[in-house]
Order: C-alpha cells, then sequence, then structure tokens
C-alpha cells in the first residue's frame, strides 16, 4: 500500500511538471504569443474598456450634450469636477441655466468612471489618451467644453 | 577534418623550441589560465543574456532588446556598471572573511575547469581520477557560501548559507550516486575513457532505463546544487531578500553572479560527458555511412551544442517550476531521490555484471 502510493506520487508529481514544462516550452517556441507591445515605437492597442481620462463629446457644429445638471460632480468621489454654470438669455426673454465651465481636475482623478455612469445625457466619456505627465501641474486643469460651444438642440 | 587540437600543438612545439621545458610549460600555465579566466568572463555575459531572453520568451515578454543588435550588448552594459560601482564592506562585518568569499566561490568553479574535455584531445588535465576530482571540489563552493553568509554578519546572510550547506549535503549524494551509475558501467574514473567507451553510442542510450533514471536525478542534483531555482534556498529571493549575498555590492556581487553561471555550465558540461558522451559525436551502432556523415562536425560544436542544450533545460526548470519550501526539498533528496538512485546503482550493477547493455 504504501509502495503504490508512493510510486503514484511520484508519477502524479512528473506528469505535472511536464504539463507545466509543455506549456514554457509551447510559448518559448511560439513567439505570436507575446503580449508585450513596444511601446514608443509602436503605438499600443488598448481593450476598449482602458479609461485614460475624461472627455466631452462635441460634434462638428461645436455642439455638446451637458446640460449642467451637476450629476457627475455629485458622483465623483473626490472632487475633480467643477461644473461653472451661467445664464443663457434666450431669444425671447427667458433666462436659461447652461454651463460656462465644465472643469476638470485630472490630477486628482481615479478613472472609476462613475461620473459617466451618472451622466443623463452622455455628455462625457472616457478617453484612452494616457500621455499626461506635463511639467506645471496647473496643465492638469482642463476644461473640458470647447470655446464657443453650446448646448445640442433637443437634448433636454 | 578541422580540428582544435592542431592549434595547442603549434602553440607546444614552438613554446618548446624557444624556451627550456620549464619555463615553456610555465608559459602554458599561464596562458591557460588567461584563457579560463576570460573564457569565464564571456561565458558569464553570454550566459545572463540567454537566462533573460529564455525567460522573457517564456513569460510571454519580449526580454532585452535595446541596447546592441537585439539586446546582445545588454549584459556588457550592466557588468560595466557593476564594475563602477561601489564594493561596500558593511561595518559589523568580517573584513577578511567577507571579502575572501567571492573569489573562494569564483576559484573553486575555476578549478572545475581542469578535467573537462572540450573538443577531442583538448583537455587541460586529464587525470585517471577525473570524476572524483570533480565530485570533490564542486561541493569546495559552498564553503565560500558559508564564509559569505557568516562573514557578513547579516541574519538572512546566515539563513541563507545555512540552507546552501543543508542543501549541498544532502543532494552530493545523490549526484555522487547518478556518477557511480556510469563509472560502474565504464569501470573508470577517467573523464577520456569515460568519453571513448560512447563511441558506438552515447551512454543514455546505451545504458537503457536505468542511465535515464540517473541522469535525470543527477539534472536535479546539479540544479540543486548550483542553487538555481526551484531550489534557490540559498538566494530565497521572496524569503531572504538574497540570501547569503544580501550584504555584497558592486564587483563582489558581480563575482557570485558570475560564479552561479559557471557552475551551470560546468554541471551541464560533466553531465553531457558522462550521459551524452562530452565531445563524441551522434553515432548509431554500425550505420557506417551515418556515422561518417557525423564525425564531419566538428567536435567541439558537439560539445558545446550538448552543454547549451542542458543549460536552456536547466533555464526551462527555473521558469517553469515553482519554488521548494526548506523542508519539502530534503524530503525530495532524502525519501524520494536517494531510494530511488540506490535502487538505481543496483540495476546498473546487475546490468554492467550480465553485459545487458550494448
Amino acid at each position: 500500500m504504501f509502495l503504490t502510493n508512493y510510486i503514484k506520487t511520484i508519477y502524479s508529481s512528473v506528469k505535472s511538471l511536464l504539463i507545466g514544462m509543455n506549456r514554457t516550452g509551447y510559448y518559448f517556441t511560439h513567439h505570436k504569443e507575446i503580449i508585450t507591445q513596444n511601446y514608443p515605437d509602436v503605438t499600443p492597442v488598448f481593450p476598449e474598456r482602458f479609461r485614460g481620462e475624461v472627455v466631452m463629446t462635441h460634434d462638428e457644429k461645436n455642439e455638446h450634450r451637458c446640460t449642467g445638471c451637476s450629476a457627475c460632480e455629485i458622483a465623483c468621489p473626490n472632487g475633480t469636477i467643477k461644473i461653472v454654470t451661467k445664464f443663457d438669455v434666450s431669444p425671447d426673454g427667458k433666462k436659461k441655466k447652461a454651463i460656462d465651465k465644465f472643469v476638470y481636475h485630472l490630477e486628482l482623478c481615479t478613472m472609476c468612471n462613475l461620473c459617466v455612469v451618472a451622466c443623463p445625457t452622455d455628455a462625457i466619456k472616457m478617453d484612452q489618451t494616457f500621455e499626461h505627465s506635463v511639467f506645471n501641474r496647473a496643465d492638469l486643469t482642463k476644461v473640458l467644453n470647447k470655446p464657443g460651444s453650446k448646448l445640442m438642440e433637443g437634448v433636454e | 577534418m578541422w580540428s582544435i587540437e592542431g592549434i595547442t600543438n603549434i602553440v607546444h612545439v614552438w613554446l618548446n623550441q624557444q624556451f627550456n621545458p620549464t619555463i615553456a610549460l610555465l608559459l602554458e600555465f599561464s596562458i591557460v589560465g588567461f584563457l579560463v579566466i576570460n573564457f569565464f568572463a564571456v561565458l558569464g555575459l553570454v550566459l545572463v543574456f540567454m537566462e533573460r531572453k529564455v525567460s522573457a520568451y517564456m513569460q510571454v515578454r519580449l526580454g532585452p532588446n535595446r541596447v546592441g543588435y537585439k539586446g546582445m550588448l545588454q549584459t556588457a552594459a550592466d557588468t560595466l556598471k557593476l564594475l563602477l560601482k561601489e564594493g561596500l564592506t558593511p561595518n559589523g562585518a568580517d573584513k577578511f572573511l567577507f571579502n575572501l568569499a567571492p573569489y573562494v566561490v569564483m576559484i573553486s568553479a575555476m578549478l572545475l575547469m581542469a578535467p573537462i574535455a572540450f573538443a577531442k584531445n583538448w583537455q587541460m588535465w586529464d587525470m585517471n581520477i577525473g570524476v572524483l576530482y570533480v565530485a570533490s571540489i564542486s561541493s569546495v563552493s559552498v564553503i565560500g557560501i558559508l564564509m559569505a553568509g557568516w562573514a557578513s554578519n547579516n541574519k538572512y546572510s546566515l539563513l541563507g548559507a545555512m540552507r546552501s550547506g543543508a542543501q549541498i549535503v544532502s543532494y552530493e549524494l545523490s549526484a555522487g550516486l547518478s556518477i557511480i551509475a556510469i563509472v560502474i558501467l565504464t569501470g573508470s574514473l577517467q573523464l577520456s575513457t569515460i568519453i571513448e567507451s560512447q563511441q558506438n553510442g552515447w551512454w543514455i542510450f546505451k545504458g537503457h532505463i536505468p542511465a535515464i533514471i540517473a541522469f535525470v536525478i543527477f539534472l536535479i542534483a546539479a540544479t540543486a546544487e548550483t542553487n538555481r531555482a526551484p531550489f534557490d534556498m540559498a538566494e530565497a529571493e521572496s524569503e531572504l531578500t538574497a540570501g547569503f549575498h544580501t550584504e555584497y555590492s558592486g564587483m563582489k556581487f558581480a563575482l557570485f553572479f558570475l560564479a552561479e553561471y559557471a557552475n551551470i555550465f560546468i554541471v551541464c558540461a560533466i553531465a553531457s560527458t558522462l550521459f551524452l558522451g562530452g565531445w563524441m559525436p551522434f553515432h548509431i551502432g554500425n550505420w557506417e555511412a551515418f556515422n561518417h556523415i557525423m564525425d564531419y562536425i566538428p567536435s567541439i560544436i558537439w560539445f558545446f551544442g550538448k552543454v547549451f542544450f542542458l543549460i536552456f533545460v536547466i533555464m526551462w526548470f527555473r521558469w517553469t517550476f515553482p519554488r521548494l519550501r526548506i523542508d519539502q526539498l530534503l524530503n525530495l533528496e532524502w525519501k524520494y531521490l536517494l531510494p530511488i538512485g540506490m535502487i538505481n546503482v543496483l540495476f546498473v550493477t546487475l546490468m554492467a555484471i550480465m553485459g545487458w547493455h550494448f
């Protein structure tokens, strides 16, 4: 009984070691499996859900979809987003709330995606840019709405 | 056929014409010493690069690929960095032993070079107890490791050194037993005779299953003796920072590093000499035509091909297998390898007496 167990142990351990060696041997001979990307030489390919920074989408008429509802500002766990609102006066004399600046502090952002989830109008999304290093810290504070842009018709 | 033997003969004859025999012999000694030191330096560079590339490919990475063509000069750059670094000696250390230890390890590795046959008739010292010499000198390096661990005045170093001692004492046994298997079959301790006996086939083929078992046990024991993963108890990065060379820096660290790779080369050279025929080409029985074609490949290429194949296998072990704990390590030796090795020696003896091998 002892001897059979002894031989069984040797057999099963040698077998499992050979399975491991087979796997690494496969990777050694199949270089196409290599997942390293030569980053500065070759533009890296990211997975679809990679989160680099928050951007606001603008269409070709320089219109965005942000109504200034501040849902993202409330959702953000570390105060990355600050929305400055202004009042537009419409042609018929009504005052209407709109965003003046969508201030985004990249240095505080943890890319948690909660603001994008909270947005009721899909105005912001996560971009895949990742080269964020700058010489001046103030450069990391960004205004996401482009100058002169206005709210898209029919979003509200 | 091209042979390296001619060059040494020309040098020998020329030296003896120019000087009297004593001075000629001394000059030959210094030439050999110079060659060995340079061979070790080149070997270290090549093997470290090979290890890094092999590990990278096995882990689905690219490995060094920036310095020189495809990263070839990476290890040369690393060595240059180590040369320029400060060789620090800690305050509480035993300065003499601390500085001596890397040289003991290195010199014991160099001494092992003496009986190895690199090519046909190209051997530094063909002594009649070559195998015994190899087995005894290879255990001297543990003294250097113990020295390093003790003199560092550091608990990690000491633990690593003690483990290394326990490991080498254990694994010497099974390495010795598998060497004895071949010595029984050959009936000689002389490495050149062992190689000659493999003229009609290497021992791993001629010796049937017992020779294969002995070969596998020798490879495992060699991996353990060189303190490489999965048996890297002496270094144990995850437990003991760097084991016995925690306190070493600069060139003294580089010497330990170099000695590790030199030892790998040597154990693989011994394994290929004993089991794979050393410089002997691959011969199959009486197939004259096939054997002649094989003879056209220079013997030095055969030797280095076999050695580098075995080095690759040992690297393959390192980058595949999980590390063992110290108790598992000793279990493996005393409960598995040693009994199997002993029974194997019995079978080999029976085979040699009955003449069952080819």
